[in-house]
């Protein structure tokens, strides 16, 4: 993988053993990034199928229940397995302790069990694949989840362990953060996406918790029937969607905050500027992971919870605009008197910043009571997660998988296949999703396997546009793959960035720096050079 | 082209005084959101350009400005609550019905809505019929699993939950038939879960009510002269008068039997009709059925007094849901099918 | 943020257990009683899913809980409390006899404690059996005629996953204060290094303490 000379933490030691039982955080960075891009794959194949099959209007490649098993796997995969661990896991991992100055995480051995929790977990999930399949969507609703006779017991177990490895993980790197920074790291000097990963642990320490207990009710649910969330036993099924969405609203914040602190790293250096509004970025994270807990009803304003309910979260919904506008607003302005340089890695900052806008203001139509009457169950919300989450999220970690390519693998990306990738995914995404909002306002129900004919148009150009974000997504991955194995060697420090990781050589040695560092100054000090 | 094309699908009517109170808060923010996102994407497009390395401007250390982020977090929050207020103020209008609403009590189950009216005690299945400028609740409760009844042209929507009762309230204002889905995950054929809301005239409904039928009514929105093109294009497809068996057809897609059926052999909850008639049916117990005449009918009125091998006792009872002649054309239709 | 011994790690008073990534074993040990607290946050909030649900119950149906809970019995659960407030104490003391250094003390402490949860656990045998065997089950396996209320089942589908999950923790916990004992008589303790007996403490503490909310909960409805 590597020619450089010197020793580092890819031959510290060899053997795919010293790989598996690794305790380097950078190690197990990298496992994760693979695990997780492979199930990205497999979630985007599955999304392909999806999107061929709405083609048109009646049966184009599969019937309804392989179709219905296809948005269950692709949901779950893609949230459990894929957006999730990714960016704490992969680049989390990898390049938080460094940016710390530390040597490693706290609990080295906690880090590698979490990892191969994650994996038994997700064998767990992908097994029921070859057995009767899981058909509830994501969202394992009841009582359908208890009454469908498809595996779905191991995709809950799935996720259900997965859920532990994102508990160990946050817990690992709240400590990490507080306990293991260099000399001279103050609270007031932390790089942004520590900031971030600090935030989006908390909510993993406190949200997942929940997740994990609801599953358990619900595997009990199939096994014994203890009837909690089932109506014909006297059970609540809309208790089970509040326990459900008090995690995984929260969790759309686990996925976004960590891309949120990819972007505010990036920009910066992009700009050669320090970042507009440090301390509003920094707090607005608090903010937005605090109000997460308390917005969880906004998904179910139509499933027959009081009038009192969804005013309240409704009100409190609409708050989370102000921290996340903040944040957009500061990023823009970073730019504003700066110098701005196109490599890959802004130029996904920018597509994150204009998708991740789109993504966040339909997120305001669907807070506001009335107009979510219409718009839930609708293509309009798929839509607006596929904004948020790709556009932002996936967007963020390509991003912050270019910026720190160099500094994992020591060598270089190509430049211009990363921006013929870049546009073909930009384009490509606008083109499957904004058909997607109006398929929505116009009424089309979402989890429908056929439509009416007078959707046909739109649905075709959808799928079209997924096969261009197809073409885009692997043509990164066979440049990247290519870099890896013969690009060009990079340097200590490519992008000239303030932050730790780039002040030790690439790739970083074991115990990440050859003498402990002390930190002198913010890291976004980025004074004004020659032109 | 594209847009006219565009045009041609846009089949969203605003059907009630609601869904143009609805439309506007929609403008409002669609108009909103064009603003903001051309102040981000725009002001982030004009900034990159204008500041890229290499242009003449000279850089500057800039680390905050404290005016600017107070007015970046006062104007949003104001207008995020005028949204809210918005909002909520029109959802107590949607959720509200007046009094005076003529109550239509519906039953979702796996898939399929019944609509039973508590004046005559009449029963119909995915068609509700009801008059145009008068509040109409209906009133839901669920058999099985959650289910979600959705008028987009009434800009309504509820979920429907076993073991408690939801509502949702419309009144028309304007005539014909309005598309309605199951929009809440419902297993197999949740996509095929849907029914038509007839809106018809006074005069019409009180004449529907005493037993006139009103088999095609144009869509909601559509003009005169377009639903005549529309019947005109079906009619030149079929180029002769409805036989029974496609009266029959026509049926099979009406009351929700499609869920279940298919006519080409696949299977889905159901056996499909194909080559069914006269051949040799296996049941759950072993014993063996010939499908004559009798036997589909005890299928559809019965359905669980035989249980075909291999597939779970779901089908509800269409008794008394299906009049006699309907019946009649409903079995021509599967003897039809070879 | 102390780097006030950042030397000492290649000093000669480097201990065994310390980790290279840490300065010195003061910081060591606050790491880990940090981790071991976010744990138990973590737990509190899976337990605290259950007591929603209860309360949530409880409100719908208070006359059924009323009705309910008087099955379960309350000498028996009152004995389990007292052995688990005893657990605690007798932890609490081979807690601070590790501390101290004195070994043999502790670890007699220790199996004290493991006893007394396993007199928990088979207190807790006896109430399960004789609910079984009256048919005094979660939700749809649920078949006594006494009880009337048609709610009943979700009574106990409550007690079973709440004492269930409580008893699955106890066990978790005897298995950590054996692995102790057996790391403590390797003499692996010292007043330098006890991080694992303290953290398995507040485990433990941490167990009897949901117990202690369980017992008025589930077998004192008023
Ligand atoms: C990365 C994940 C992510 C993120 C960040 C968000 C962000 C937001 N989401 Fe989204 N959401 C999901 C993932 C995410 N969401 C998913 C997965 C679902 C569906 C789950 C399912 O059902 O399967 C969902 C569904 C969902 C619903 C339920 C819809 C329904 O089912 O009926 C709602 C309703 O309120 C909502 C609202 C919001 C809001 C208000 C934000 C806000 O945080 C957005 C804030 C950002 C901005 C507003 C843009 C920038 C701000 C400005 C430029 C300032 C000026 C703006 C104004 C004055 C308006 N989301
Ligand atoms: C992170 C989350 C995530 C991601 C990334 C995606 C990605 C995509 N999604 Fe998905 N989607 C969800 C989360 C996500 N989705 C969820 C939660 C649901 C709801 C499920 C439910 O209802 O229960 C959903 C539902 C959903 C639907 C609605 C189905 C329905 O309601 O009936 C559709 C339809 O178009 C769709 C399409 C797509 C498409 C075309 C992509 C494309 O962007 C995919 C493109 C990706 C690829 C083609 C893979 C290429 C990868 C590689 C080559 C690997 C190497 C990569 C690198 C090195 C970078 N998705
Ligand atoms: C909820 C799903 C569902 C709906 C809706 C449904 N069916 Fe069925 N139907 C089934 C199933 C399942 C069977 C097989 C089990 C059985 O015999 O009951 C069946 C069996 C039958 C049979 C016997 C077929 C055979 O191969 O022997 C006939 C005829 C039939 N249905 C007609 C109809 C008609 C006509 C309608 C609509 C008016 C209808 N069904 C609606 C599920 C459904
Ligand atoms: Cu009924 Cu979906
Ligand atoms: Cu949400």
């Amino acid at each position: 993988m590597t020619t450089s000379s010197h020793s580092n933490y890819l031959n510290h030691s060899k053997g795919l053993w010293s790989w598996l039982s690794t305790l380097d955080h950078k190690r197990i960075g990298l496992m994760y990034l693979f695990t997780t891009l492979t199930f990205f794959l497999v979630g985007g194949i599955f999304a392909l199928l999806i999107r061929l099959e709405l083609f048109t209007p009646g049966q184009t490649i599969m019937d309804p229940n392989t179709y219905n098993r296809m948005f269950t796997y692709h949901g779950a995969i893609m949230v459990f397995l894929v957006i999730i661990p990714a960016i704490p896991g992969a680049l989390g991992n990898f390049i938080m302790p460094i940016m710390l100055g530390a040597k490693d995480v706290a609990f080295p051995r906690l880090n590698l069990a979490s990892y191969w929790i994650y994996v038994a977990g997700a064998v767990f999930a992908t097994s029921a694949l070859f057995l009767k399949g899981a058909d509830t969507g994501w969202t394992f609703y009841t009582p359908y989840s208890i009454r469908t006779n498809s595996t779905v017991i191991l995709v809950l177990t799935g996720a259900f362990i997965a859920g532990f490895s994102s508990i160990l993980t946050g817990l690992n790197f709240i400590v990490t953060i507080h306990k293991l920074r260099a000399p001279g790291q103050s609270w007031s000097r932390l790089p942004l996406f520590v900031w971030a990963l600090y935030a989006t642990s908390i909510v993993q320490v406190l949200a997942t918790p929940v997740l994990a207990i609801t599953l358990l009710l619900l595997m009990m649910e199939r096994l014994l029937g203890i009837g909690i969330f089932d109506p014909k036993l006297g059970g609540d099924p809309v208790l089970f969607q509040h326990f459900f969405w008090f995690y995984s609203h929260p969790a759309v914040y686990i996925m976004a905050l960590p891309g949120f602190g990819i972007i505010s790293e990036v920009i910066p250096v992009f700009s050669r500027k320090p970042i507009f509004g440090y301390k509003a970025i920094a707090y607005s994270s608090f903010g937005i992971a605090l109000i997460a807990f308390i917005v969880w009803g906004h998904h179910m304003y139509v499933s027959g919870q009081s009038e009192l309910a969804n005013f309240v979260f409704s009100l409190l919904t609409m708050a989370v605009a102000v921290p996340t506008g903040i944040k957009v607003f500061s990023w823009v302005a970073t730019m504003y008197r700066g110098q701005v340089r196109f490599e890959a890695p802004m130029l996904y900052a920018l597509g994150f910043l204009e998708l991740f806008t789109v993504g966040g203001l339909t997120g305001v139509f669907l807070a506001t009571l009335a107009v979510d009457v219409h718009l839930t169950a609708t293509y309009f919300v798929v839509a607006h997660f596929h904004y948020v989450m790709v556009g932002g999220t996936i967007m963020a970690l390509l991003a912050g998988l270019h910026y720190w390519f160099p500094k994992m693998s020591g060598r270089m990306y190509p430049e211009k296949p990363a921006a013929i990738a870049f546009w073909f995914i930009l384009v490509g995404f606008n083109v499957t999703f904004f058909p997607q909002f109006i398929l929505g306002a116009q009424g089309m129900p979402r989890r429908y396997w056929g439509y009416l004919p007078e959707f046909t148009l739109l649905n075709q150009i959808s799928t079209f546009g997924s096969w261009l974000l197809a073409v885009g997504f692997v043509y990164i991955a066979i440049y990247l793959w290519k870099a890896m194995r013969n690009g060009p060697v990079a340097t200590a420090n490519p992008w000239s960035g303030l932050t730790l990781e780039w002040q030790t050589s690439s790739p970083p040695p074991h115990d990440n720096f050859a003498n402990t560092p002390v930190v002198t100054q913010w890291p976004y000090e980025y004074r004004v050079e020659k032109a | 082209m594209f847009f006219k094309e565009a045009h041609a699908a846009e089949m969203l009517v605003a059907g009630s005084e609601i869904a143009h109170s609805w439309d506007l808060l929609w403008n409002f923010l669609v108009w909103l959101s064009v603003f903001f996102f051309i102040l981000v994407v725009g002001g982030m497009v004009y900034l990159a350009i204008t500041y890229r390395a290499g242009s003449k401007h000279k850089p500057k250390y800039i680390t905050g400005n404290h005016a600017l982020e107070a007015l970046w977090t006062a104007i949003p929050t104001i207008l995020l609550l005028i949204i809210f207020a918005w909002g909520y103020a029109l959802y107590g209008k949607m959720i509200h019905a007046p009094s005076d609403a003529m109550e239509v009590r519906v039953v979702a189950k796996q898939w399929l809505f019944q609509f039973q009216y508590p004046d005559t005690g009449r029963t119909t299945i995915n068609e509700v019929y009801v008059p145009v400028n008068k509040p109409v609740k209906l009133v839901m409760s669920s058999e099985d699993v959650l289910h979600s009844f959705f008028i987009p042209n009434f800009r309504v929507k509820s979920d429907i939950v076993p073991g408690m009762y939801t509502s949702v309230w419309f009144e028309a204002n304007v005539p014909g038939k309005h598309q309605v889905y199951c929009t809440e995950y419902c297993g197999t054929s949740h996509s095929q879960m849907m029914a038509q809301v007839i809106a018809l005239s006074p005069e019409d409904f009180e004449a529907w009510k005493a037993g006139k039928k009103f088999d095609s009514v144009p869509r909601a929105g559509q003009t005169l002269a377009e639903a005549q093109a529309e019947a005109a294009k079906i009619a030149l497809k079929q180029s002769a008068p409805m036989s029974l068996a496609d009266q029959g057809k026509a049926l099979t897609e009406a009351k929700g039997c499609i869920a279940c059926h298919s006519a080409d052999g696949s299977v889905k909850v159901g056996p499909s009709y194909k080559g069914l008639f006269g051949h040799e049916v296996e049941l759950a117990d072993g014993s063996k059925v010939t499908a004559d005449e009798n036997y589909l009918r005890e299928s559809i009125e019965n359905p669980n007094a035989k249980i075909v091998k291999g597939f779970q006792p779901v089908m509800p009872t269409f008794k008394g849901l299906i009049t006699e002649t309907e019946l009649n054309a409903i079995l021509a239709y599967i003897k039809s099918v070879k | 943020m102390s780097n006030s011994h950042a030397d000492n790690s290649h000093g000669h008073g480097h201990h065994p257990a310390l980790a290279h990534h840490f300065n010195n074993m003061e910081d060591q040990f606050e790491a880990a009683k940090f981790g071991m607290w976010l744990f138990l946050v973590t737990e509190v909030l899976m337990f605290g899913g259950l007591f929603i649900g209860y309360i949530v119950f409880r409100g719908l149906y208070p006359e059924m809980f009323a009705e309910a809970h008087k099955v379960l019995s309350v000498p028996m659960g009152a004995l389990n409390t007292i052995v688990l407030i005893t657990s605690s104490l007798t932890m609490l003391l081979g807690v601070t006899s590790a501390q101290r250094g004195e070994r043999t003390k502790s670890v007699r402490f220790l199996w004290v404690t493991i006893l007394l949860a396993a007199c928990f656990l088979v207190v807790k045998y006896f109430e399960y059996s004789h609910k079984f065997h009256e048919g005094l089950l979660p939700g749809a396996l649920f078949h006594n005629e006494h009880i009337t209320h048609p709610k009943a089942p979700l009574f106990f589908s409550l007690y079973f996953m709440m004492t269930g999950l409580h008893g699955f923790h106890v066990v978790v916990g005897m298995c950590l204060i054996f692995w102790i004992i057996r790391r403590s008589k390797r003499n692996e303790f010292s007043p330098e290094f006890y991080t694992p007996v303290e953290l398995v403490g507040f485990y433990w503490h941490f167990v009897d303490l949901v117990w202690i909310y369980l017992f008025p909960l589930m077998y004192l409805v008023p």
